[in-house]
């Protein structure tokens, strides 16, 4: 006669395809079969455990991204994008709200710090030739989320409110009124007929100069559109970096790791019924 | 579709449906993206007043530089020996608000370090042109008004608005 499972196997049977066991399938398993950890490789190559290589620089520019989606969630609930209340609720935060400095603060520093890493992360990159094939595509594609971060960081810039903020701001959309064809102030706007109040800066602004609308535009630019957009690529870019072969390698590694394989496709399409 | 399908129809059926189907993905996404691109510029847009008095001509001692209007209207009244002006405080370079240093009589930018000198002729720093003038004149009632919504670059304040002659024996 057969036990019937009890309850409690088979909620813990639904969630969870495998035991855990110490072997090396059930440590695969734990990888392939979690949606939250299967971003990682089920095995890695020993050169992926030299830190130095790649200094981690493009997992600590996510997890920056992490932090200020999580601290900047937290900010949302008591900042209002409005010239009346932007800069008292931004000091509201920092002095009145319980904890609130120190998310504000992780949200400022998180920002600074990712622009910083990304750059690195890109600078590694180039410095160790990992956009050469069959990384180019995914280069292009970090092209795109370094601009992302820029844009993140500028729109954020102007969310304080205080006076570095519209100012930067000032400066910063009248580069913008410069953009050729799209910039009243540009070469070729005579050519396009944009005008002060239909060309680039006027699309930023909302408005003749920063004011209430421009923080509302920065703000919606800041909290929905740049950030949903910087995810989805962000979702590409790992996937990218796993069907290129996975982490990048000193050249010599990276052969040795793939005894008598042929190394990942970079031109062409695979044949039918190939992986 | 088989070989003798496609010798006699150019277009099968799949294809026209298939060339319809990606007409109408491809038409209402960017019929969709050009709306929203519209729908960022306003029919009406919301600009500030650009009218405001200015006071009397007794309120400004000739030879000095007032900025009491520049919080509210942006606005610099100058008063030189024969003349009167409202200097826009909008820096040509990247649009910051200049300051005036009474001490070394410039106009100063703090964002780039532009200088202008009292009559807004730049003379240091990245800016490109002299400020602009905003319209000033007098009522009959001996009314100062100001118009930021009208402005005047170099080549044309030798024209009526650009500044406020001043009869000599007034200076």
């Amino acid at each position: 006669m057969t036990q019937r499972p009890s309850l409690w196997s088979q909620i813990y049977k639904s969630v969870f395809r495998h035991r855990f066991d110490d072997t090396p399938r059930n440590r695969l398993l734990q990888i392939t079969s979690n949606v939250f950890l299967h971003l990682h490789p089920a095995t890695i190559r020993r050169h992926g455990l030299r830190l130095r290589y790649t200094w981690g620089m493009g997992g600590l520019s996510f997890l920056m991204f992490l932090v200020t989606v999580v601290t900047g969630v937290i900010l949302m609930f008591y900042y209002r994008p409005t010239a009346a209340h932007a800069y008292i609720d931004m000091k509201n935060l920092q002095h009145e709200i319980p904890f609130g400095m120190i998310q504000r603060n992780m949200h400022r520093w998180g920002a600074h710090a990712m622009v910083i890493l990304v750059w690195f992360h890109m600078l590694r990159v180039f410095l160790s030739g990992s956009y050469k094939p069959p990384r180019e595509f995914n280069w292009g594609v970090g092209v795109v989320l370094l601009t992302l971060t820029m844009l993140l960081s500028f729109t954020g810039y102007l969310l304080p409110w205080d006076q570095l903020a519209r100012w930067a701001i000032t400066v910063g959309t009248n580069m913008a009124a410069a953009t050729p064809f799209v910039g009243h102030q540009g070469p070729g706007a005579g050519l396009t007929g944009v005008t002060e109040r239909n060309d680039l800066r006027a699309l930023l602004l909302g408005g003749p100069q920063v004011g209430d609308p421009a923080i509302l535009r920065f703000y919606v630019l800041h909290c929905i559109f740049l950030p949903i957009i910087a995810a989805v690529l962000m979702i590409v870019h790992f996937w990218r970096v796993r069907k290129d072969g996975g982490i990048s390698g000193p050249a010599h590694a990276e052969a040795a790791s793939r005894p008598g394989r042929a190394p990942p496709r970079s031109h062409g399409f695979a044949p039918k019924g190939g992986g | 579709m088989t070989d003798s399908q496609n010798r006699h129809h150019l277009w099968g059926r799949r294809d026209v449906l298939t060339a319809i189907g990606w007409t109408a993905v491809v038409g209402s996404l960017l019929a969709g993206t050009s709306a929203f691109g519209r729908l960022l510029f306003r029919r009406a847009p919301v600009e500030p007043p650009t009218l405001f008095r200015a006071g009397r001509l007794a309120d400004y001692a000739p030879g000095t530089v007032s900025d009491r209007f520049l919080k509210t209207w942006r606005v610099f009244i100058v008063h030189e020996k024969d003349s009167l002006y409202a200097i826009f405080g909008k820096c040509t370079h990247l649009g910051c608000t200049p300051r005036w240093y009474s001490r070394e009589s410039k106009f100063k930018c703090p964002c780039h370090g532009s200088g202008f000198d009292t009559a807004g002729v730049n003379f240091e720093g990245p800016a490109p042109k002299p400020l602009e003038r905003a319209r000033i004149w007098l009522d009959d009632t001996g009314e100062l008004w100001v118009d930021v919504g009208q402005r005047y670059e170099r080549d044309r304040w030798s024209q009526p608005g650009a500044a406020l002659r001043l009869p000599k024996e007034r200076a």
